[in-house]
């Protein structure tokens, strides 16, 4: 990890359990209702992963989670603090102390991949050029990624640029990193090591993650705790023993991949195998 | 007419809420330059694309156009025997009229397009929100600096498109129709004032702070992916350049109030 000599963020309000706090969360784009009262504790150190299907609602809930998206009800504190109806340029000391991996990595295009990485230490005051190079250098290290500092964004790889976004989050440290679908789109042996790559980075420096997926297998690698988010509220919220074990007809649909037209067909085969199990008791 | 009605309405609340959006865009920049971060390197660079960018533009705009305006008013002129105004009136029309408009046409199809398409592809590739993520400003990161840029840069370029119109009416009447250069010389310099160039440097500052509003503004709310943002760039360039004739009709009369241009004015 890089030695950075840009301040760390605030370290107060640690006396809560719960890095990140999110109650009864409403959130209306258009006339879709997205959220609908969503209650969700993220507990300091730990990996939780929001699970869901396309469109549920998970990246509006991660966006929400760092001041990207306001709410129309609800609250959200971080570490301690409330997030919502603060201007964007207060929300600025929160946001120093998240790390962000998008989607498709986000990365600034007309930037060199050492630039990108070597930007939020930039815009926080570090302007020694050999420094902020030496940081980026080791941040890349981190993430498994050495070389390449100097090609754009445009001329790597998917899996590659999925590294550079999340050397580019953790760079300046943060204490939490928000993970927005890390494996989407990447083949199995990449996506296999995103996942080590965050169970790397979570024991090695204690962060706090939240990673937003509808990838199982990835899920069962790295998954402390899973929430999974079913029309626009936390479902089910437990560990993912708890969630293979569960035998609820939309849980099994959806560990399993299957359609939710078949969510009552599940329920017929839970209550059968039920049936069986108590018959088989009885006897 | 009751469809009429309704259109009419829709059409004057959408101008209004657009209005209204350009509004707290300005306030936004405003604010930055006092609460935000000032990167002067990034100033530099749009100063740049923009100033140096745009000279072949600025430069074939402004000589071409004073060129055949010259030709046009020494037709027209030779036959009453006023060959000695054509100066003046080339020199007024462009420090007053042509020199800015047409820079500031040039300039937001130039520029107002690559700054709505480079802004628009940050916002819908999610750039913009990496950016908040990481606690920096957009407004202070990308508007900022470009409306500086814009603002240093655009009465330069105004005054580079007057000087050359100039210069090649010159080209034109003395060197091409053989008027006495004392004649054009005199003339030019005894009708054209200190209030015609201010008219001119006036102007481009309001122009080019429509172009990068409105540009900017066009940007930052793109989405639809690609289709998205080619809508954007096109609404840009076209916003902008309305806005400039009509806000220029409007100029002309209050400037003119400020800086009468002959006893009737």
């Amino acid at each position: 990890m890089a030695d950075t000599s840009v301040e760390s963020p605030d370290e107060g309000a640690e006396d809560s359990e719960h890095f990140i706090e999110v109650t009864d969360l409403h959130k209306k784009i258009g006339s879709q209702e997205i959220l609908r009262g969503v209650n969700l504790q993220v507990r300091r150190g730990e990996c939780l992963v929001v699970m869901g299907r396309s469109g549920e609602g998970k990246s509006v809930l991660l966006k929400h989670l760092i001041g990207l998206m306001n709410p129309d009800r609800g609250s959200i504190r971080v570490d301690g603090e409330e997030i919502v109806g603060i201007t964007e340029r207060s929300l600025s000391p929160m946001r120093e102390k998240m790390g962000v991996l998008f989607q498709d990595g986000a990365l600034f295009d007309s930037m060199t991949v050492a630039e990108n990485v070597s930007f939020p230490l930039k815009e926080r005051g570090l302007r020694d050029i050999d420094a902020l190079l030496e940081k980026a250098t080791a941040a890349l290290a981190d993430v498994g990624l050495e070389g390449h500092l100097e090609k754009f964004p445009i001329n790597i790889s998917g899996g590659m640029r999925k590294r550079v976004g999340l050397a580019r989050a953790i760079v300046t440290r943060p204490r939490c990193i928000l993970y927005d679908e890390p494996t989407a789109g990447l083949d199995p042996v990449a996506a296999d090591s995103i996942d080590r790559l965050i169970l790397d980075l979570q024991e090695k420096f204690e962060v706090t993650s939240v990673v937003v997926t509808h990838d199982m297998k990835s899920l069962h690698h790295i998954a402390d705790r899973v929430a999974y988010l079913r029309e626009g509220q936390i479902y089910f919220h437990g560990t993912p023993e708890e969630l293979r074990e569960s035998d609820d007809p939309a849980i099994r649909c959806f560990v399993e991949g299957r359609s939710t037209d078949e969510v009552e067909e599940v329920r017929e085969e839970i209550e059968i195998s039920d049936r069986l199990a108590g018959e088989g008791e009885a006897e | 007419m009751n469809q009429a009605i309704r259109f009419l309405g829709r059409l004057g609340l959408v101008s209004a809420v657009y209005l209204g959006e350009l509004f707290y865009l300005a306030v936004d920049t405003i604010k930055a330059f006092f609460v935000g971060t000032i990167r002067a390197g990034r100033i530099g660079r749009q100063v740049v694309s923009i100033g140096f960018g745009s000279q072949l533009v600025v430069i074939v705009t402004g000589a071409f156009t004073g060129g055949v305006f010259a030709a046009q008013v020494y037709f027209k002129f030779s036959d009453f025997g006023l060959e000695s105004a054509v100066g003046p009136t080339v020199s007024i029309a462009m420090c007053r009229e042509l020199g800015p408009v047409l820079t500031a046409l040039m300039v937001s199809g130039r520029v107002g397009a690559a700054m709505a398409a480079e802004i628009g592809t940050m916002k819908v590739t999610e750039q913009i929100d990496a950016m908040r993520a990481m606690g920096v400003h957009p407004i202070d990161y990308l508007v900022v600096p470009r409306v500086v840029g814009m603002l240093i840069s655009m009465p330069l370029l105004v005054a580079e498109a007057t000087g050359f119109g100039i210069a090649a009416s010159y080209l034109i009447v003395v060197r091409g129709f053989g008027v006495p250069y004392t004649w054009y010389d005199n003339q030019l310099r005894a009708f054209t004032d200190l209030e015609d160039i201010s008219i001119g440097m006036i102007k481009g500052l309001v122009f080019g702070a429509i172009i990068v509003l409105v540009s900017c503004h066009q940007g930052l709310n793109a989405r639809n992916g690609a289709v998205g943002v080619g809508r954007s760039t096109t609404l840009a360039v076209m916003i902008a350049s309305l806005a400039i004739l009509i806000s220029n009709f409007f100029l002309t009369f209050l400037l003119n109030y400020f800086f009468p241009l002959g006893s009737n004015a």
